[in-house]
């Protein structure tokens, strides 16, 4: 078996924070992290690699610095990374990065052996848009199970895999070919720690690094801003409401203020003290 | 839309720069489409919320609003049309097949695919449901356009382009997105983010009919078996009129019954902010905002809750926020209606016996005994 992880590395973004005049992000000092959905899918696909034999590759798109994630998937255990880093790529849209990916994932595919699986991750928390994946896919003419809850069964053998997918309104069993994409739904696992081996590896371990052309991508106008139809055209901070809360005045004694309040909400909204006596009241 | 970074406002000379003319073959592309998510006789209710907000946007531009239903005959899709023509729609593109029986990738995308190459719609819009995202980052792969996730807002702007505003970074800031050259421009908003539109019993529109080109012989992944959600599990949270959450100022898991204790009383349902999933207070089905819930109940009371953009964003289509914090400068000061600066912790069993006392005696019976 033959499986590519695709992680990206993302700003820790609990440790954002936004410029109060420039509405810009303060990046400096926030810290990187794998992208944390990534690392379902990258414990998916070790242990696959345990269960039938056979080789994890991770692959990122990114900046240079981006290797440091890469580092730490090799850490956990994975045997390959690939950074695919070049200017071009700056400021792509979801399209323009499954184009490159999707590249890459060839490239991956003639220099050591074509994937059986790709995994990605259910969506990034910094672009939050759970487009990559399928996109990646429908680029690599893959068969695409997202939201997967389990793998139930994967023979390399037959080249079928089963899955059940968290669908709308329950779980669906789906059984599929290799080769497909796959992303873990959260919380199905925990990435394993990686054993010393691991880590002692990982700090030697030289990461593939590709600029678009040694990915075999021609055209550049594929890529980054000039292959990304979509456009940003303003970036603001959410505007307060024209007037602040009204605040009930505090008078100590909570049972006076629990009335004082109720009292304020409904003089702000009548209509409300009909509703609450049915919900109350268990109608 | 994912990696750009986040500038400051363009100034406005390069905001014209960045159109260009419409390329001559996208200037057919007409009309709005909603896609009517419709899955074993049942319609996600996302789907009319779509309606009614893809009506105002075919509204201003002068169009025709369309749905699309899909699924196999006689599984509930003519009843979802026409519910579409009740929420606005003016007409419904029925796709009936068997292989769309249940949702798969590829009959979907397939189908959807065709049918925006036939009948060519300037925008699309789809539910940010597990089928939706699945779906519509498919289709626009496959028609090479732009798709927009999780807007909060959209609106046509002055030349006719569709403006998608969503969170970024995380949600601490938001972000408009065009999709300038290529069509249609795709968007997908999550469930409750719009307002549900009103029912106008007896309206009727037109039912075009597509017949997908499908045989379920091309489509390799088969569905073995579906086991349906047992709906006593799920909670209401989103369709939910009151709600009450707690955040990190309830200190401890003890302290938050008091959130559940006031939304029993009251009934309503109870949710709280990301943080207090991660420490496993809460289920992950009770968070609210951006990562979580989106919820527009007619009541919201947050206690010991900052108010982050992230959990704002979940909560803005509430009628009424209530705020309970003892930081008067709490960000969620800006966006609540009313709000009381104490200790919750102590505040908030007084006004469960306070709302028992005047909106149901019986239920202060129950509790007491
Ligand atoms: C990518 C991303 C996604 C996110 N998604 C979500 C999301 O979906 N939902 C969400 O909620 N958050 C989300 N967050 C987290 C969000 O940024 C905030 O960290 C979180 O909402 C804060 O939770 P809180 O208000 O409970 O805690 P805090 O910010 O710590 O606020 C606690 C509040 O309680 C008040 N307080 C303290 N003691 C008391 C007392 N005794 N009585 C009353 N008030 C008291 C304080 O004044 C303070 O305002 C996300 C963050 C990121 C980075
Ligand atoms: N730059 C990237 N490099 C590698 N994988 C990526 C990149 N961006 C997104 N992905 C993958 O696509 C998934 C969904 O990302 P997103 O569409 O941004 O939510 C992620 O979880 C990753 O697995």
């Amino acid at each position: 078996m033959h499986i590519v992880v695709c992680i990206k590395q993302v700003p820790d973004s609990a440790q954002i924070r936004v410029h109060p005049v420039t509405n810009t992000i303060m990046r400096q000092g926030v810290p990187s992290i794998v992208n944390p959905y990534d690392l379902f899918s990258l414990e998916e696909a070790l242990r696959l690699r345990d269960e039938l034999g056979g080789t994890v590759t991770v692959l990122t798109m990114g900046p240079p610095t981006a290797s440091e994630s890469l580092r730490k998937c090799l850490t956990y255990g994975s045997d390959r990374a690939v950074l695919l880093t070049d200017r071009f790529f700056a400021g792509s849209d979801t399209l323009a990065t499954s184009f490159a990916l999707a590249q890459a994932i060839r490239k991956i595919g003639e220099t050591f052996g074509a994937p059986d699986i790709v995994f990605a991750g259910k969506q990034t928390i910094d672009g939050d848009t759970a487009q990559v994946g399928p996109g990646v896919a429908k680029r690599l003419d893959l068969l695409q199970l997202t939201y997967i809850q389990k793998i139930v069964a994967c023979d390399p053998e037959a080249r079928t895999l089963t899955v059940e997918r968290r669908a709308e309104g329950g779980t669906q069993t789906l059984v599929t070919r290799l080769p497909c994409l796959v992303t873990m739904l959260e919380g199905v696992n925990q990435v394993r720690r990686g054993s010393i081996h691991d880590a002692l590896r990982a700090a030697r371990a030289e990461i593939v690094t590709w600029s678009a052309k040694d990915a075999g991508i021609e055209d550049v106008t594929k890529c980054g801003l000039r292959g990304s139809p979509t456009v940003v055209k303003r970036v603001f901070a959410p505007a307060p409401r024209s007037e602040k809360a009204a605040a009930v005045p505090v008078s100590g004694k909570a049972a006076a203020d629990a009335d004082a309040l109720i009292d304020a909400i409904l003089a702000r909204q009548p209509s409300l003290e009909a509703d609450l006596t049915h919900l109350a009241a268990g109608i | 839309m994912s990696d750009k970074p986040a500038a400051p406002a363009p100034a406005a000379g390069s905001r014209a720069s960045m159109k260009k003319e419409l390329p001559e073959h996208f200037k057919a592309y007409k009309h709005v489409w909603v896609l009517v998510e419709q899955e074993r006789g049942q319609v996600h209710p996302v789907s009319w919320e779509l309606l009614g907000e893809g009506r105002k946007l075919a509204d201003q531009l002068g169009v025709e609003l369309a749905g699309v239903v899909m699924g196999a005959a006689g599984t509930g899709t003519l009843e979802a049309a026409a519910e579409a023509f009740a929420y606005g729609a003016d007409l419904v593109y029925l796709v009936e097949h068997e292989t769309l029986r249940d949702y798969r990738n590829e009959p979907y995308s397939k189908a959807m695919t065709d049918l925006v190459n036939a009948h060519k719609p300037e925008i699309l819009l789809l539910g940010a449901t597990t089928l939706g995202r699945d779906l519509a980052g498919s289709v626009a792969t496959t028609l090479l356009t732009g798709l927009t996730a999780d807007c909060t807002e959209l609106a046509v702007d002055a030349d006719k382009s569709l403006a998608a505003t969503r969170p970024t970074f995380g949600g601490s800031l938001l972000c408009t997105i065009y999709t300038l050259n290529f069509r249609p421009q795709m968007a997908t908003v999550r469930p409750r983010v719009m307002k549900m539109p009103e029912r106008q019993e007896g309206r009727t529109g037109r039912v075009v009919p597509f017949a997908p080109d499908l045989s379920e012989a091309d489509i390799v992944t088969k569905l073995l078996s579906f086991l349906p959600d047992r709906t006593s599990t799920k909670n209401n949270l989103a369709y939910a009129d009151v709600v009450v959450a707690g955040g990190l100022g309830l200190q401890s898991a003890e302290n938050f019954q008091l959130v559940r204790r006031l939304a029993a009383t009251l009934g309503a349902e109870f949710g709280g902010s990301r943080p207090l999933v991660q420490k496993g207070w809460i289920p992950s089905d009770r968070q609210i905002g951006q990562t979580g819930k989106t919820i527009r109940p007619k009541l919201y009371i947050a206690a010991g809750i900052s108010g982050a953009i992230q959990h704002r964003v979940g909560v803005d289509g509430a009628d009424m926020i209530v705020a309970i914090n003892t930081d008067p400068n709490a960000p969620i000061m800006d966006f609540a209606h009313v709000a009381i600066v104490t200790d919750a912790v102590r505040f908030l069993p007084a006004l469960t016996d306070a709302v028992a006392r005047r909106f149901s005696p019986h239920t202060r019976d129950r509790i007491a005994g």
